[in-house]
């Protein structure tokens, strides 16, 4: 009678040890014998080392590096692609310090002729909520327009207003209303392999 | 068929502001229709049933009653006359309700003019009786059915509706117990009664704002603002839920506006700057714009009571001001130009119900306060002070409106009295803004 409490009593401590190695490295505090290991993972056997298997690896490693690097140009064009603008309060021209960063959008968007843009116009949170939608829309057009006489299709640029309602800092400051005062770039459409120009 | 809300306002318009014989305390009961036909000099009383003084407040002297519902009823009426801001009301804490005939002399030393005495019949009716105190009489009785479940929306509904005619019988204008206010709150439409109560989620509403109210009361129009940042115009039928989608030039369509008489539906649109555009709501033919912006900013249209005019935000002078154009958008003139400075911001107008004043609002010191300006002087009055005071509306009494306000914190709604300048909070909880009162119903 003793002895079967005491199996069922080891019993329960080894399911509860192993479920608990589900989660975690258990910390085996089990006075009785810990449940059996799991079998080794089997690890496929060596390749036999020969001049083909090392050029394998070299044009392997060859195309890893270059996938790494078209990556990278993908993402650093998505980078120059999704850089914002910003602007001053209430105003919705396109400042002479903000040009640049328009500028180096465009040979991307000549690169990938099948890529779309959406502009999404934000404005900081001091006019009123109706009349900063509007504001916002006029930032985003702004932004196309300028794109447009840099030689950019029209029909690949679509314009949104968010108005002040995504703030991307928070604060009554002039740093969070410079910040605010912006327009975001998305990539809505052949954004999937950018090619760096 | 003319919404009541816009009969009523021609009414004011004849009757001026109801300035008053001053000190005058006779009762006289004169028929409504005899009324109309009186002269619309500003010094006459308006006299249906008693001679109400505007900038008064008459005394009402509030019956106990023994029991619920007719508590509860009497609770909601006193507070509906209170709110009014054109009643003083005299609650007295406890006492017996009266029975026989009431000692009016009694209620004449309390300073009661009217005594209003509320009863829950056993079939759960409600009756309110209107005494007046000098006449010794009874001026006018209320009788309505109160619809299950006790103090259940479509009860409360029933009751303000009673306030309202108790009101009315009173003071010769209809109470606005019985309205409610639209506005936004956490990226969805909100729905609250008049006196703060029955808060409610307008549903399938996500990304609502800027609503307003069709005149009959029975439908809505708002901006659907998606996560995208698209735009489109809804006019929603509340008994249905049936929607309809209006768009006019481009992904930006916004502060969407009913005429007066319902029939046409004017917003802000425009891919490079934005117009007023105008459409059927009943038809299928596209929008067409009104102003003519040249790539301005144009927004935030509101109608003249008569439907001929139309005041808006525009920037057309580098800032925003408010600006009164034609209804087919032609002649237009700035309405706030006080100071053009490049810090002044005026906006968000809403035309008065009685035609006369247009409210908005108007950067002071860096925040926004509520202010009111008069369509034939321009004389203007700031209405508050305290924290950022935004997005105005007038309730169809012409007298009272709704705005936000950041003076508690969170931003929340709030009604101000444009006569007496009493102020009290409307809303609580998450923060609230953009509020549309309606029309009576």
């Amino acid at each position: 009678m003793f002895a079967l409490r005491r199996s069922l009593f080891a019993l329960t401590l080894a399911v509860a040890s192993f479920t608990a190695c589900k989660a975690k490295p258990a910390p085996a505090p089990a006075p009785v014998a810990p449940p059996p290991a799991p079998p080794p993972a089997a690890r496929p056997a060596p390749p036999p080392v020969n001049q083909d298997s090392i050029d394998r690896v070299n044009r392997e490693r060859a195309a890893a590096a270059e996938r790494d690097r078209m990556a990278a140009a993908t993402a650093r064009a998505r980078a120059t692609l999704a850089e914002k603008i910003f602007f001053d309060y209430d105003k919705d021209d396109i400042r002479d310090d903000q040009r640049s960063t328009l500028d180096a959008k465009v040979p991307i968007l000549n690169a990938n002729p099948n890529a779309r843009i959406r502009i999404g116009g934000h404005t900081d949170d001091r006019g009123s909520d109706e009349y900063n939608m509007a504001l916002g829309q006029k930032r985003a057009a702004a932004a196309r327009r300028y794109l447009v006489s840099r030689g950019i299709a029209e029909s690949r640029i679509e314009t949104v207003s968010f108005g002040k309602e995504r703030p991307a800092m928070q604060g009554e400051n002039e740093d969070a209303w410079s910040k605010n005062r912006r327009d975001e770039f998305d990539v809505v459409a052949g954004g999937e392999n950018l090619r760096a120009p | 068929m003319i919404p009541r809300r816009f009969r009523r306002m021609r009414w004011d318009r004849k009757f001026g502001r109801m300035r008053c014989l001053e000190g005058v305390a006779v009762l006289s009961l004169v028929l409504a229709s005899s009324v109309r036909a009186q002269d619309t000099t500003r010094t006459q009383g308006v006299r249906i049933g008693l001679t109400y003084t505007a900038g008064t407040r008459p005394g009402v002297y509030i019956l106990p009653v023994s029991g619920a519902p007719a508590d509860s009823v009497r609770e909601i009426v006193a507070r509906d006359l209170d709110f009014s801001d054109r009643l003083s009301v005299i609650r007295p804490d406890g006492g017996e309700a009266p029975t026989g005939a009431l000692n009016y002399a009694l209620y004449a030393q309390l300073g009661a003019v009217v005594v209003v005495q509320v009863s829950v019949t056993p079939g759960g009716s409600l009756h309110v009786a209107v005494h007046d105190v000098a006449g010794t009489r009874v001026l006018s009785v209320v009788d309505r059915a109160l619809p299950a479940p006790e103090l259940g929306p479509d009860w409360r509904f029933v009751v303000h509706g009673a306030s309202d005619e108790v009101e009315k019988s009173i003071t010769g204008e209809r109470g606005i117990a019985q309205t409610r206010i639209l506005f936004e709150r956490s990226r969805s439409l909100w729905i609250v009664d008049a006196d703060g109560a029955n808060a409610h989620p307008v549903p399938n509403t996500p990304g609502g704002m800027s609503a307003a109210w069709h005149p009959g009361g029975t439908m809505i129009t708002y901006q659907e603002f998606a996560n995208d940042g698209h735009h489109a115009i809804a006019v929603r039928d509340l008994t249905s839920g049936a929607t309809k989608r209006f768009t006019g030039h481009g992904t930006l369509n916004i502060t969407p506006t009913f005429s007066p008489d319902g029939n046409t539906l004017v917003f802000a649109s425009g891919e490079d700057g934005t117009d007023l555009y105008a459409v059927d709501p009943n038809g299928t033919e596209h929008a067409r714009r009104l102003t003519l912006g040249n790539g301005t900013s144009t927004s935030s249209p509101t109608f003249s009571p008569d439907g001929r005019r139309i005041a808006y935000t525009s920037n057309r002078l580098g800032h925003a001001e408010v600006y009164i154009t034609d209804a087919d958008g032609t002649n237009p003139v700035p309405l706030t130009s006080g100071g053009m400075s490049e810090q002044s911001f005026r906006s968000d107008p809403d035309w008065s119900p009685d035609g006369r004043r247009v409210a908005y609002q108007s950067k002071v010191g860096g925040v926004f306060q509520v202010m009111t300006i008069n369509v034939r002087d321009q004389s203007v009055q700031a209405l508050t002070s305290e924290g950022s005071n935004e997005e105005p509306s007038w309730a169809p009494d012409g007298r009272h409106l709704v705005f936000s306000s950041t003076r508690s914190g969170v931003k929340q709604l709030w009604v101000i009295d444009t006569e007496s300048f009493r102020t009290r909070q409307l809303t609580r909880g998450a923060a609230a803004r953009l509020a549309s009162w309606s029309p009576h119903f």
